[in-house]
């Protein structure tokens, strides 16, 4: 604790250019951890803005906010930003700072490589929106792309999308897919290499097997999604013809470059919030996690099965019954695992004595919202079914209830859960618990009633609709929603920053948790441990509180 | 109600996919009830209470019996879902065209829909007639980018996809006009590519065919004139005049539709003005050039255009 005060004492007489210096050519995985966070955060603001901007638009059929040309682009941008440029870095962001903690290493693998990859993220979320300047390139003032986030050949093709947005596009996903292999690669040699003594693979907290999956997924999902993309520029400005259906190339053969990428991707994401809940649901239940080895076996499962499940997305392409066939299974099938999970975290509730803190409150909220998200989930599984739904608002209900109902709830809990770790101050109970609700209000009328107007005939990306299908009273209500999700982010943001500089000291162990990143200071010195924890159960502080009833007599 | 909802089918495809939802909605509702009761209980029943003290609960850490159970189930839940599904998706995807089914192509433009009847030799836009009672096959093209045909009450959504030949098909069972509208984002104009389907009675059917047969009249009107010596012959196609273009809407029997711009506008005098003088005013994006005529020349051309039935 002294040693650490006076490293931030030291750190704080220095001037702030050196310091932000210091920040930049860190290589230290807390302080980058730091980086990617603060940097998710900026863009969750500019996605919650555009997101915002369609909702005002929707709010009445033939609204006139905003021309067809800038909400196109708000799709997009939205679609990107809050996937590629949000989610990503948040969870990248939390597990590296938290998995080298957890396993009791002082730093992960490749420090340097860390620095790179988390600096071509950077890049490749500053070349996105670079394009809101400089887009159109020689053709005239500035435009974001409005291809969509899945971007389907032909649009990209040079006939459909002249100027360079969808260059910007391309080269930021591009750069920031670099990061993520980066960081998936150094994630994995982490895990592997660098377990304090004691801690065996079977050992390892649920949070870092989630992540050792989740970073396993990132190579072969990430690295079709890149090559699509050097094929796209190919296409452009090479005279390729991949996706150019012009010159005989095939818009189906971009779909699945893409899906193969972008259902993985649902798992890179998800995975890492089951890791939040595995660790946070345990801790306020006061319970150890029920079936470690199911929850271990189930997620390696997940790993698997969701590499085969991408053309579900794809039912409406006109595939041969027999693939259809196919990708229903193998849809319906990561149901098992995943509903497995969710058994396995109640029965963690089950006879325990839960603390309704801010973190389990937003578990809690996950737990109801991830089951409803698989129940409408296997509903367009059913692929007849879905030849209704998808590209429906049905389908955008979905998987906001997936990525904002389960992937952000988690991540919210995480931040109240460890913040005071890394900052060494408590977030404020009352603030928290007012964007809590704020937040789940705003969730639920936006997200439950915009099953409705999918149900009713409502495709995605439509920047206005006609009057007289019954879709009007159902957005209006979706986006009032908006207003309670935007005054709970709000008051996030401003927990965060009050709680920065007047909150409640933390101490090393506010929740009586039990992984060791809680046994060193917070916030953790550079080094992270002055001496090597030795882990002989998957609950070391449980050991150390309870020496009479230590886990490790029955693991 | 809704025009376009996908619960009030009036086509066997539409109808069997209900049939087939009402069963997973069923299952899910069930599944849902149970794991949300055990979770409401579990939340109530197990919070810490104020007079608990310190001690920490009993440690339970697995217990195979009961891991067993709740993965067999869910693995049976899951085998008679697939089992419904695979049927219903059989049933609709393997279908074959009966004898006296109606063939027709459907392209996909940025922003409208080209119809063309292979066996009646008629090429028409937007509005898509098919008798009742009888199964119409539909291959769909594209001529640029990705579309999906989708009016919900006839059946599930189609993508149209370059060089990418798709089939679907209705069986509509009801006469009156459904609605729908392309459900793949296309471009700018995605959301105004909206989809008519008028379900005809055997005879109305048969009186819009005759009528979508006969050629224009090749007059000497003054619109006419100013139509076939401008661009606009470029991109139209009125049979039986010079105006051959194939890149927008033909427009020999124009005046038989009821709406312009792919059901952006009602067929109207006014409309017609405006959507040559100023397409942006009536669909921002749209492929339709402002043609910088003055208002006499367009004034020239509606009436030429009225006269297209």
């Amino acid at each position: 604790m002294s040693t650490s005060s006076l490293v931030l004492t030291q750190a704080q007489a220095r001037p702030l250019t050196l310091r932000l210096h210091g920040w930049v050519t860190t290589v230290d995985h807390k302080r980058l951890g730091i980086l990617y966070i603060l940097y998710a955060l900026v863009f969750l603001l500019a996605g919650g803005v555009e997101a915002t901007i369609m909702r005002v638009q929707l709010i009445r059929p033939h609204n006139d906010f905003v021309s067809p040309q800038v909400f196109n682009r708000m799709f997009t941008m939205h679609g990107t930003t809050m996937i590629f440029f949000v989610a990503m870095p948040l969870v990248f962001g939390f597990a590296n700072y938290l998995v080298p903690l957890m396993i009791g290493a002082r730093d992960m693998a490749f420090p340097r490589l860390n620095a790179f990859s988390f600096w071509m993220t950077a890049l490749g979320g500053l070349f996105l929106y670079f394009s809101f300047l400089g887009g159109d390139g020689l053709y005239g003032a500035g435009g974001a792309p409005d291809v969509g986030w899945f971007a389907y050949a032909p649009l990209t093709a040079k006939t459909f999308s002249v100027g360079h947005s969808t260059d910007f596009w391309t080269l930021s996903l591009f750069s920031s897919g670099i990061g993520s292999i980066g960081t998936a690669i150094n994630l994995i040699a982490t895990i592997l290499c660098m377990r304090c003594p004691g801690m065996t693979l079977g050992k390892m907290p649920l949070f870092v097997w989630l992540n050792l999956v989740m970073a396993g997924l990132v190579i072969p999902t990430i690295s079709p999604l890149s090559a699509a993309q050097l094929m796209l520029l190919v296409d452009r400005y090479l005279g390729g013809h991949f996706f150019d259906t012009q010159a005989g190339g095939s818009a189906v053969i971009w779909m699945h470059f893409f899906w193969i990428f972008g259902h993985p991707e649902v798992y890179v994401l998800v995975l890492p919030a089951f890791a939040f809940a595995s660790e946070i649901i345990p801790v306020f239940s006061r319970k150890a996690i029920f079936g470690y080895p199911v929850m271990v076996v189930a997620t390696v499962a997940i790993g698997f099965i969701s590499m085969s499940v991408w053309a579900h997305h794809m039912f409406t392409v006109g595939m041969s019954a027999g693939a259809n066939t196919f990708f229903v299974l193998s849809t319906m099938a990561i149901a098992v695992p995943t509903g497995i999970k969710i058994f396995n975290w109640l029965a963690t509730m089950w006879g325990g004595k839960i603390r309704y803190a801010t973190p389990m409150l937003f578990c809690v909220g996950f737990l109801f919202q991830f089951l409803i998200a698989g129940l409408t989930g296997v509903m367009l599984a059913a692929a007849p079914f879905d030849w209704q739904l998808a590209n429906s608002y049905f389908v955008v209900a979905h998987f906001h209830y997936v990525i904002v109902g389960a992937i952000l709830f988690c991540i919210f809990g995480a931040f109240y859960y460890w913040s005071p770790k890394v900052t060494g101050k408590m977030l404020d109970e009352m603030l928290g618990k007012l964007h809590f609700w704020l937040f789940f209000i705003g969730f639920h009328l936006t997200f439950d009633f915009m099953h409705i107007p999918g149900i009713l005939g409502m495709p995605r990306r439509i920047y206005t609709y006609e009057p007289g299908r019954g879709w009007d009273v159902w957005n209006l209500i979706v986006s009032i929603g908006v207003i309670f999700q935007a005054a709970g982010v709000l008051v996030f943001v401003g927990n965060l920053i009050w709680s920065c500089f007047r909150g409640k000291r933390a101490g090393n162990d506010p929740w009586d948790a039990w992984t060791l990143e809680w046994s060193t200071s917070s916030p953790p010195p550079e080094y992270n441990y002055a001496v090597l924890p030795i882990a002989r159960s998957r609950r070391p502080l449980w050991d150390l509180k309870h020496p009479e009833d230590p886990d490790w007599r029955y693991e | 109600m809704s025009p376009t909802n996908i619960f009030a089918p009036v086509s066997t495809p539409a109808e069997s996919i209900v049939g087939l939802s009402i069963f997973v909605l069923a299952t899910t509702a069930v599944v849902f009830v149970v794991v949300f009761g055990l979770l409401a209980y579990v939340v109530i029943k197990f919070r810490s209470r104020p007079l608990d003290g310190q001690r920490e609960p009993p440690q339970v850490y697995g217990s195979t019996q009961v891991e067993m159970a709740w993965t067999v189930i869910p693995v049976l839940i899951v085998i008679a879902l697939f089992l419904a599904s695979s049927r219903v998706l059989a049933s609709i995807q393997n279908a074959k065209p009966p004898a006296g089914a109606l063939e027709v192509i459907v392209t996909g433009h940025q922003y409208w829909w080209e119809y063309r009847y292979p066996s009646l030799n008629i090429v028409t836009a937007n509005e898509l007639h098919v008798p009742v009672g009888v199964s119409t096959f539909i291959t769909l093209l594209s001529a640029d980018t990705d579309h999906s045909f989708w009016v919900p009450r006839l059946g599930g959504k189609t993508d149209l996809i370059p060089n990418h030949p798709n089939r679907t098909w209705i069986d509509p069972r009801e006469t009156g006009l459904f609605l729908g509208q392309c459900a793949q984002y296309c471009g700018t104009q995605h959301a105004k590519m909206l989809l008519r389907v008028y379900v005809d009675t055997r005879q109305d059917f048969d009186r819009w065919v005759r009528e979508q047969q006969r050629p224009a009249q090749n007059g000497t009107s003054a619109g006419q004139r100013i139509f076939e010596s401008t661009a606009c012959i470029n991109c139209h196609t009125i049979s039986g005049t010079a105006a051959a273009g194939k890149f927008g809407p033909d427009l020999t029997h124009l005046m038989t539709r009821e709406t312009i711009a792919a059901g952006a506008a009602p067929n109207t005098r006014e409309m017609l003005h405006l959507w040559i003088s100023n397409p942006d005013a009536v669909k921002p994006g749209s492929k339709m050039p402002a043609m910088g005529l003055n208002d006499r020349d367009v004034d020239a051309i509606t009436d030429y255009l009225e006269t297209l039935r």
